[in-house]
């Protein structure tokens, strides 16, 4: 099958570092891939580079757009690349605290819906009907990572575990083919942590393929069909869990000599 | 317009540019230390300097009411200059600009403008909104004489004062444990405050000496041009940051270089070209950096952190 | 309540301001009669003041403490949320709303041209205060030179009518749309600029476009300014003065009810939701898919646009420009309009205009201290009350089945 996303040799200097350096890797339409790695690795940069937030100095982004073929998308800009089918979360949270948690998913239909000033004033049919679809399609959003009821409360008063849920309903609400999601476990119980793993996999069993930076290892290696291994900006191992969990290069440099089923 | 030789004239134009470059260090200085330690656009920082002036003008008429000597009014006046305002630039940072140290960062820019607006009134109201004559405080130097209409003895003090407060602060900054703990909490405030360095005093002290060179540069102005009113803060301000950010805002380096790049300019085009525009300029060209190179010359680009 | 360290604090402060303000408020120079006037009266009433101002809100803020620890035993018994939930009834904000209406619509009947004049200027202030509001409120673009789209206003009912004859009516909207494509043309380059930058450069701007109207006679008359603008006209008929004033005094009512009309629609779309999500975090607003300089650029033309529109109507009802109108000053007397009526809050800045504009303009005591009382209420209401008197309500969303 061909690869939804293949990066190659994908590069990143800041000054004089280098944060990324010729990074390889490969996501299939429907894998849960994993990318993981000690703090400081480029984890977050890579992600950055991506999503368009940073442009890379070097290599290339491919995004097979909507089966066309690969779509080179280093260096657009990160409202091109999410409109392209990629989203993100964000590693620390980054709601819009003071607008409702309804209006937050809301905010994600935004690349999809065209209403323009003309029908902000007149109301137009077109407008109202496309207004409706966003509501219901927020909601249905919400009742999926159960958070419906709060709707209209402030997203800055929502516990941490649901803000992070409520990140990924909003990057759903933006339909993308590829959900990247930046330690969605931080900071979570573990029961919060399964209730995650459950949504993770009901994204999956909608087609959708999903790149996941996270420490959480026994999350990891139950989620994923694919793991990347990151460390100073290289890329180290890739493989299955069970590839990865016992290869040696993994131990030594990532946990140094502990254990890697923690 | 050329009344003498181009070689002279050009000359004194450049002696000009220095002089006006160095009054614009003194107050830009203020602006990218300030900016340097808590990242505000102290807005009210013109008004700082207008104030020195104002106090300098009653501290030279009460002094010569007291007929003290010419040079002791100069000393003294620019004495209670410096003090009071600092005194003002302390309690404004404690009043307006320390209760939203911790918030979105339009707010204290809002107090800031809401500061300068508030300072140029009260003066008026206390004083009054007309021009004041300001009197000759430097005294003309004899041996300055065959070079009349070149460099005047007030361009040559205030070239030499400000040159003597700009290297005093740079040795603050560099050798005395004030100035390291400034470097510190410019760098990292939460972690000069892990350090045990009292954050909140060193931006005192920031706003203290800030506020103390720009009435320095405020005595020195006044009695170079020969009268203020209390608008003078908010061009000079104006013209002071667009020197810091051309400098690069945060550097102190830069803002010298930035004053005295914007003093040379401004005389130059003003004595060549023509002096209707001479606000525009400054004002075009702040908003040209700040679009085109918003880092300065000498300062650094940022990425922002995801 | 107040201890003994209060009243040693308080003291203090009061002896440290009577110090500072010593130079500035006790000793007067007259420089031309050499003269010098001692006010002393002014240092004790300055120590006094702060002494008791410094007591009254160190007793105040250990009150609120009390308090809110009173509300969270008490959910939902506060006075102002009371309030905000009566208000949202139909049966009480109807016939509210009629009340006020009509007060609006008998004004000029009951009161005196001159009030009445007042208030269309008042009214002025709602309209471009909703507009600044677009851009400071709502979108979070602090733009300190929103005096300038005011001017391109004035000035092209000014122009165009002295060159072309246009009137009021046909220049209304032409001048909306100038505003509004000045907007773009400056807001193209600086938007993408960092907040405190952006409000530098766009004062930079303001100052320009006054610099500009002041030197270029040929093209603005200079600072002498165009004069004999004709007020607006109805139907060709002759109005005397005070019949013009009224019905500006109208007009301007319709034009604060449209903008209302207009600015709320906005606010409740998907462009107004974008904005506000702009205002809270551009990266995540971005990586949602909103291009964010477009956005910008539609709330700065927005913004701009009622701004023109008022400058229309403040040419026409003066029948004089200068730019002596155009001051710094101006966008700061907006600016603190939005300010104190409360960001993204409609009610807030109609109440933050009347209050400003009407307030020095009855209380005559205050209206030579106008312009410190509006630094002051820049400051405080940052300090003790950022989200202005009306906070902004979210609205709130049920789903129909």
């Amino acid at each position: 099958m061909e690869p939804l996303l293949s990066v190659e040799d994908l590069t990143m200097d800041f000054g004089g570092i280098r944060a990324l350096d010729q990074v390889n890797l490969r996501i299939h339409p429907g894998e849960i891939v994993a990318l993981i790695g000690p703090n400081g690795a480029g984890k977050t940069t890579f992600f950055n580079c991506l999503t368009g937030m940073y442009t890379p100095t070097g290599g290339t982004i491919l995004l097979n757009h909507q089966g066309k073929g690969g779509k080179r998308i280093n260096g657009l800009k990160p409202n091109k690349v999410t409109e392209l089918g990629l989203a993100r979360t964000f590693q620390n949270i980054r709601l819009f605290s003071n607008m409702s948690v309804l209006e937050n998913v809301m905010i994600g239909r935004h690349c999809r819906t065209r209403s323009k000033i003309f029908g902000a004033i007149f109301r137009d049919p077109a407008t109202l009907r496309e207004e409706e679809d966003i509501i219901g399609i927020s909601f249905a959003l919400l009742e999926r990572i159960g958070l419906a009821d709060q709707a209209n409360t402030f997203a800055k008063n929502l516990p941490y575990g649901a803000q992070r849920r409520l990140e990924i309903a909003r990057a759903l609400a933006t339909e993308p083919t590829l959900l990247l999601l930046d330690e969605p476990a931080a900071g979570m119980n573990p029961q919060e942590t399964l209730e995650l793993n459950e949504l993770i996999f009901s994204i999956k069993d909608d087609g959708l393929s999903i790149l996941l930076i996270e420490h959480d290892m026994k999350m990891v290696m139950a989620l994923s069909d694919h793991i990347f291994v990151m460390d100073y900006g290289r890329k180290i191992a890739e493989g299955t869990p069970d590839e990865v969990r016992y290869n040696p290069a993994v131990i030594k440099a990532y946990l140094g000599e502990e254990d890697v089923r923690a | 317009m050329y009344c003498y030789a181009p070689m002279e004239y050009f000359i004194e134009l450049t002696f000009s540019g220095l002089t006006r470059g160095s009054i614009y260090a003194l107050i830009a200085l203020g602006y990218t230390m300030v900016y340097g330690i808590i990242g505000l656009i102290n807005f009210a920082h013109g008004e700082i300097y207008m104030i020195g002036a104002f106090t300098a003008l009653i501290a030279s008429s009460v002094l010569t009411y007291l007929g003290l000597p010419l040079p002791a009014i100069l000393i003294l006046a620019a004495l209670a200059a410096i003090i009071w305002s600092a005194a003002y630039g302390y309690t404004m940072e404690k009043i307006a600009y320390r209760p939203l140290r911790d918030a979105p960062r339009l707010s204290p820019l809002i107090s800031a403008i809401g500061m300068s607006i508030f300072l140029q009134n009260y003066v008026q109201l206390a004083q009054t909104a007309d021009y004041l004559p300001f009197p000759a405080l430097i005294p003309e130097f004899d041996f300055l004489e065959p070079y009349a209409g070149i460099v005047g003895s007030t361009d040559l003090v205030i070239l030499v004062v400000s040159a003597l407060g700009m290297i005093g602060l740079m040795l603050l900054i560099k050798y005395t444990r004030t100035g390291k703990a400034m470097r510190a909490t410019a760098q990292d405030k939460k972690m000069a405050l892990l350090l045990g360095i009292n954050v909140d005093r060193i931006i005192s002290i920031t706003f203290i000496i800030g506020s103390g060179l720009a009435a320095l540069g405020g005595v020195l102005i006044a009695s170079h041009i020969g009268q203020i009113n209390l608008y003078i803060g908010f061009i000079a301000g104006i013209k002071a940051f667009t020197a810091a950010v051309l400098g690069g805002i945060g550097s102190i380096p830069g803002a010298v270089l930035g004053s005295y790049i914007l003093g040379l300019t401004e005389a130059f085009a003003t004595g060549y070209v023509s002096s209707d525009y001479e606000d525009v300029f400054a004002f075009s060209l702040l908003v040209l950096i700040l679009i085109f190179r918003p880092a300065g010359l000498l300062g650094k680009a940022t990425i922002e952190k995801v | 309540m107040l201890t003994a360290k209060d009243v040693r604090q308080a003291l203090l402060i009061g002896l440290w301001f009577m110090f500072l303000t010593f130079p500035l408020l006790v000793i007067k120079v007259n420089t031309i009669e050499d003269t010098i006037i001692w006010r002393w009266n002014n240092m004790f009433i300055i120590g006094g003041v702060c002494f008791v101002a410094t007591l009254a809100l160190r007793s105040g803020r250990r009150l609120l403490v009390q308090k809110k620890q009173e509300d969270a035993s008490l959910k939902n018994s506060r006075l102002s949320s009371r309030i905000r939930t009566h208000l949202h009834h139909k049966m009480v904000y109807l016939p509210l709303l009629s009340l006020v209406l009509l007060f609006f619509i008998l004004f000029p009947t009951q009161f005196s041209t001159y009030q009445t004049t007042i208030m269309t200027t008042a009214l002025m202030y709602v309209v471009l205060g909703l507009g600044l509001n677009i851009v400071v409120g709502v979108a979070g673009l602090l733009d300190l030179g929103y005096v300038a789209f005011y001017a391109v206003g004035a000035y092209s009912y000014a122009l165009l009518n002295l060159h072309f004859g246009l009137g009021f009516w046909t220049v209304l909207p032409v001048a909306g749309l100038l505003a509004a494509l000045f907007g773009v043309l400056l807001g193209f380059p600086v938007l993408r600029l960092r907040g405190d930058y952006l409000a530098i450069v766009t004062l930079g701007f303001g100052e320009i476009i006054r610099m500009v109207l002041e030197n270029w006679s040929e093209f603005s008359h200079g600072p002498s300014g165009i004069s004999n603008i004709p007020r607006p006209g109805l139907f060709g008929l002759d109005l005397s003065l005070n019949q013009s004033i009224i019905y500006t005094y109208y007009l301007m009512m319709l034009m604060v009810a449209f903008t209302i009309f207009v600015v709320n629609r906005l606010q409740n779309s998907r462009i107004g939701r974008a904005w506000f999500a702009l205002r809270e975090d551009d990266i995540a607003c971005q990586a949602m898919g909103i291009d964010k300089t477009r956005t910008k650029l539609t709330a700065f033309a927005l913004g701009a646009f009622w701004a023109g529109m008022a400058g229309v109507f403040f040419a026409a009802q003066n029948t004089y420009v200068s730019p002596k109108s155009f001051t710094f000053l101006e966008s700061a007397i907006i600016l603190c309009v939005v300010v104190l009526g409360g960001m993204g809050s409609i009610i807030g800045i109609i109440l933050g205009a009347l209050i400003l504009i009407l307030l020095p303009e009855y209380l005559r005591a205050i209206s030579d201290y106008r312009m410190l009382v509006f630094g002051a209420t820049l400051v405080l209401m940052m300090i003790f009350r950022p989200q202005g008197i009306i906070s902004t309500v979210r609205r709130t969303y049920t789903l129909k089945r």
